[in-house]
């Protein structure tokens, strides 16, 4: 089984609108995985019906019973956090700052804190209007631990691979070099760089490529909106060239990928001078993860 | 006065706001821009200036001493990250797993856990013609941002006087790392696209900013392309639609080529001045 993860390290370069332009052009040979889990759109073009939802618990929150409470402050003196503050002499749990390392719970004279288990998002795994199955997932605004959400969906995508047969697992990554991401890239057999040629672009691929690189990952990278400036264009080459990441395809700056995802629709289904580059593109990745296109 | 410069999205125009707007503030007010998106922080290659001060930023992690220890596993038992393991006759720790809670050190009977220094990131400061500009950088295989964010702040919050126009260019999402670059603004800016990708987050970050109960207006950036459910979205909900920039593939060829917009691109300014009057209101309109 193979699994193919698609991340950017900049948001906006097209990253969602290309992996539901594959998902779509793969059909029912793949399982989806949307593990944008803090942000996620991809569910926007390929409509999911939402088939099965389970709640996630990850991490704890501090609770403390106010009946019980001696007023101490022995739980805020120990918070690295801040997470105890005193409002009208009751000490109250921020939740928002709160860690769930536990620490108060285990120096409270009078047991007066307990740690509860969080609710921080939902997945879900449907049946996408290309016939497969979508992992998704949806994280409770200002959540902690999406890591964990993320390993959660790519998880859950891994059994209904194994279970219907699947070789390959397409996966939207998340933005950034943090946790959501190095969750997304462990266990990749290849990655999918997406990248446009402004400063920015150029800038924040070279830090996440970084991390591929530590993972051993091989990957290839596409630049889309390639047309924006010749000069970043050039250094982006050469980073590609210098660094033996394949170069997989550019697309030209191209409005039709606004207007598609306005309608609803990916690429492919929109745009035939743009398909065209998308669907060559796709046959590459194949070709890369070793799969027969 | 803090202004955090935040969206759901990736990629609508946060660094390009901040950047442009900072400076354009910064003509006629004491402005500091702080680059918070510490994982792929970007407004520094459009605002470059000369380097004034440069520190590395640590994290606290527990460092075992194996002299006096007892062996007895409370550390283990203590954490609730996982990131200590007691493996036959030693204790290990797993540094990317730790919050730094200092549970493990402070509960240790034996005092064989005590915490280090260990580096995260970097954080620079810069002052680019009027205007200072302070970023930090998460180093690559570090997962946390949120320990950097905050100490960020620390360094603004010390280091400029509270009448300063603070701009603060945050990640994007609606986890964690937002929540700490937006939780002690005065005022919350939303920049988002006319798409449904950009409506979608958009709804996510207003959750958020109500949520953390702040003020805030939207920007609308790369406006004619798509449809018009933002305003349409804005207008029902009440929230002022504070200015738009118009789609063009000039702005977005000059962004590519890594200069600020305001200057060459009239529409530019005019949003940008709208943006600037905004901030201003919010602050009893007083000048800084």
């Amino acid at each position: 089984m193979k699994e193919i993860v698609v991340i950017s390290g900049k948001g906006g370069t097209g990253k969602t609108s290309l992996t539901a332009a594959f998902a779509v052009l793969a059909g029912s040979d793949i399982v989806v995985a949307d593990c944008d889990v803090d942000a996620a759109d991809m569910h926007l073009l390929v409509e999911p019906d939402f088939a099965h939802q389970e709640a996630f618990f990850s991490g704890q929150l501090a609770v403390i019973d106010q009946s019980m409470c001696s007023a101490c402050g022995e739980c805020a003196a120990v918070c690295r956090f801040d997470a105890i503050p005193i409002i009208n002499g009751q000490y109250i749990v921020d939740e928002i700052s709160c860690e769930g390392c536990g620490y108060c719970a285990r120096v409270c004279p009078v047991e007066a804190i307990t740690n509860i288990e969080q609710n921080v998002g939902n997945w879900f795994r449907s049946e996408i209007r290309t016939g497969t199955t979508m992992v998704h997932a949806g994280l409770k605004i200002g959540a902690d631990n999406s890591g964990k959400l993320v390993a959660k969906v790519k998880n859950e995508a891994k059994a209904v691979a194994e279970k219907e047969g699947k070789e390959i697992i397409l996966v939207d990554g998340s933005p950034g070099v943090g946790c959501p991401v190095v969750s997304s890239l462990s266990g990749a057999s290849y990655t999918v760089l997406v990248t446009e040629p402004t400063v920015s672009g150029l800038h924040d691929l070279k830090r996440v490529h970084q991390l591929v690189k530590m993972f051993g990952i091989d990957c290839g990278c596409i630049i889309n909106k390639s047309d924006l400036n010749a000069d970043v264009l050039a250094e982006l080459r050469a980073f590609l060239a210098k660094e033996g990441i394949a170069h997989l395809a550019e697309i030209p700056y191209n409005e039709q990928f606004t207007a598609a995802v306005t309608n609803g629709k990916t690429i492919v289904e929109w745009d035939e001078e743009a398909a065209g580059l998308v669907r060559d593109c796709w046959r590459e990745i194949q070709t890369h993860v070793g799969l027969p296109t | 006065m803090k202004i955090a410069i935040a969206s759901g999205k990736g990629g609508t125009g946060k660094t390009t706001l901040s950047t442009n707007l900072a400076t354009f503030m910064a003509e006629s007010a004491n402005v500091v821009l702080t680059d918070l998106d510490v994982e792929e922080p970007n407004s520094g290659l459009f605002v470059q200036g000369e380097l004034l001060h440069s520190e590395p930023k640590n994290k606290m992690i527990p460092h075992w001493e194996k002299e006096n220890c007892s062996l007895c596993g409370n550390c283990q038992k203590v954490c609730n990250f996982n990131a200590i393991l007691k493996m036959g006759d030693s204790i290990m720790v797993f540094p990317e797993l730790c919050h730094g809670c200092y549970a493990c050190c402070e509960l240790c009977p034996t005092e064989s856990l005590p915490m280090q220094p260990k580096q995260m990131g970097e954080l620079k400061h810069f002052r680019a013609g009027d205007l200072d500009f302070v970023e930090s950088r998460l180093m690559i295989s570090e997962e946390q941002a949120v320990p950097l964010i905050k100490q960020t702040i620390d360094y603004v919050d010390a280091n400029f006087p509270a009448d300063t126009f603070k701009i603060f260019d945050a990640p994007p999402g609606t986890s964690c790392p937002v929540i700490e670059a937006t939780k002690d603004a005065d005022l919350v800016l939303l920049i988002t696209e006319p798409t449904p990708f950009g409506l979608h987050d958009l709804k996510l970050a207003v959750e958020t900013v109500r949520q953390l109960g702040k003020p805030f207006g939207v920007v609308l950036n790369r406006h004619g392309i798509g449809d018009d459910k933002v305003p349409a979205y804005c207008a029902a909900e009440g929230i002022p639609l504070v200015a738009c920039i118009p789609n063009s593939r000039k702005i977005a060829e000059t962004y590519a080529a890594g200069q600020l917009l305001y200057r060459d691109i009239p529409e530019v300014k005019a949003a940008v001045e709208t943006v600037a009057a905004f901030i201003r209101d919010h602050n009893g309109g007083e000048s800084s």
